[in-house]
């Protein structure tokens, strides 16, 4: 028994070259679940920010609450909304995207106060409206803190996209679980595959929002504060 | 109301409380594995990270340290980790899990140290040297108690992530918690599954409220309150 599974190769790179087609389908669905995942979690911290950074007083409550999202494992939150919302994608956006909240709230948040007074109250003295202000001068200059959040969101997303594969999604994930289902060679080839591919897909979202960075913001780079 | 109704009455049914699959059993499970997980990688993290922070080098390693952990998911590491446990001879389980629970509970805490040690006020530092003081005596009487509540927070912060985590070893045999999640998603029985997460959810703050209160007593005075640390969900 020993002898015959060292006989064994540990890998079967065949494996690879024969589900070439099903390795790029799950990694497709892997960019689609953290797209919708990062995209919706900016647009409701964005509004979330807006309005701490209006009414002062609501951020710390607005924090705190996306703080216990943020601290609610990710199989217990699947294990309260499976019995809502099904085994369906809605169940694993909901805990994909609550996971992103904490994160981009508190760098827009710290990334708007980090713009200079006196930048500010030149764009008064020049008339420019509280709205335009924020849009065209401190949106802006916040944008390096704000992204370095959504560098942070995304690459910890695309870790927890493979947990959804236990509600049967996943993408890569999938990869992953049924692989863990073989005790053999095939096995781990499916389990290394999926991890590598989504590893790779994580380092890959960081540079090129890292190069997206760069674009934005030609003059210069601040540090996040997650 | 009715699915209520069924999740009291699995927390009433005496036969969820006995046995190897009882709660008891299974809590017990959880504790142990989340206890020698947050143990060991303690043990790995610190020593490097206490000397790198105190000769302020290194940081590149604390960055990256962190990247890594957040890009690997838990899941994957104890997927990887079981056919390599199984070929050694190790066995299901325990050891996969521990692994991959180690290698998620050690970036936050030599991250957290690291950064914590070297921010302490240099001159503090340097009117240590200039009583006399060795390095070591740098570190255990000045750099190590200044920079005390951010490692006992960072501990904390693994700690609840381990216990948040230990669920998924139940995906590589183990028990623990998880048992219930996953094996009520299996069977599609979404009263146990709902009832393995408030379980779960109740331990992990269980635990954050422990070590809460544990750090508040340990904590020397007069170093203010207590600091905020990140962690990676899981």
């Amino acid at each position: 028994m020993i002898v015959a599974q060292a006989d064994q190769p540990f890998l079967r790179w065949d494996w690879v070259g024969r589900n070439l087609d099903e390795l790029w389908a799950a990694t497709q669905e892997h960019i689609i679940l953290t797209t919708i995942a990062v995209g919706v979690g900016l647009a409701i911290s964005l509004a979330l920010s807006i309005v701490a950074l209006r009414w002062r007083k609501t951020y710390t409550p607005i924090t705190w609450v996306t703080g216990v999202l943020y601290a609610i494992p990710s199989l217990a939150l699947f294990a309260f909304l499976v019995p809502i919302t099904g085994l369906t994608r809605l169940t694993a956006e909901i805990g994909l995207i609550s996971y992103t909240l904490l994160i981009l709230i508190r760098n827009i948040v710290a990334g708007i106060d980090g713009v200079p007074e006196p930048v500010l109250e030149a764009a008064r003295g020049m008339g420019y409206t509280r709205r335009r202000m924020f849009t065209d001068i401190q949106l802006p200059l916040a944008m390096p803190v704000i992204i370095a959040g959504v560098r942070i969101a995304t690459v910890t997303t695309i870790g927890l996209v493979t947990i959804t594969a236990l509600i049967g999604q996943g993408g890569l994930g999938f990869f992953i679980l049924r692989g863990m289902q073989f005790f053999s060679a095939i096995g781990t080839t499916q389990i290394l595959a999926g991890t590598v591919l989504s590893v790779a897909l994580a380092v890959t979202a960081d540079i090129a929002l890292l190069g997206l960075e760069r674009l934005l913001t030609p003059w210069a780079r601040r540090k996040a504060v997650v | 109301m009715e699915f209520l109704g069924d999740l009291v009455a699995w927390f009433l049914d005496g036969a969820n409380w006995t046995g190897s699959n009882g709660i008891p059993n299974r809590v017990w499970e959880h504790i142990q594995l989340s206890v020698v997980a947050t143990a060991a990688a303690t043990a790995v993290a610190l020593p490097p990270a206490l000397w790198l922070g105190h000769h302020r080098r290194g940081g590149f390693l604390a960055v990256a340290i962190v990247n890594i952990g957040r890009a690997i998911p838990s899941f994957a590491i104890m997927a990887l980790f079981l056919p390599i446990s199984i070929r050694l001879g190790l066995g299901l389980g325990f050891w996969p899990a521990l692994l991959a629970l180690f290698a998620l509970a050690l970036p936050p805490i030599f991250t957290n140290t690291y950064t914590a040690v070297r921010e302490v006020d240099p001159a503090l530092v340097e009117a240590g040297h200039g009583m006399g003081m060795t390095d070591g005596e740098v570190l255990r009487g000045i750099e190590g108690p200044m920079a005390s509540p951010v490692i006992l927070a960072a501990m904390r912060v693994s700690a609840v992530q381990v216990v948040a985590t230990v669920p998924l070893a139940a995906l590589v045999a183990w028990g623990g918690l998880g048992r219930y999640i996953v094996d009520g998603f299996a069977v599609q029985d979404n009263v146990r599954v709902m009832a393995g997460g408030i379980l779960v959810a109740l331990l992990s703050i269980a635990t954050e409220l422990l070590l809460g209160s544990i750090e508040k007593r340990v904590v020397p005075t007069g170093l203010g309150s207590t600091p905020e640390v990140v962690a990676v969900p899981n």
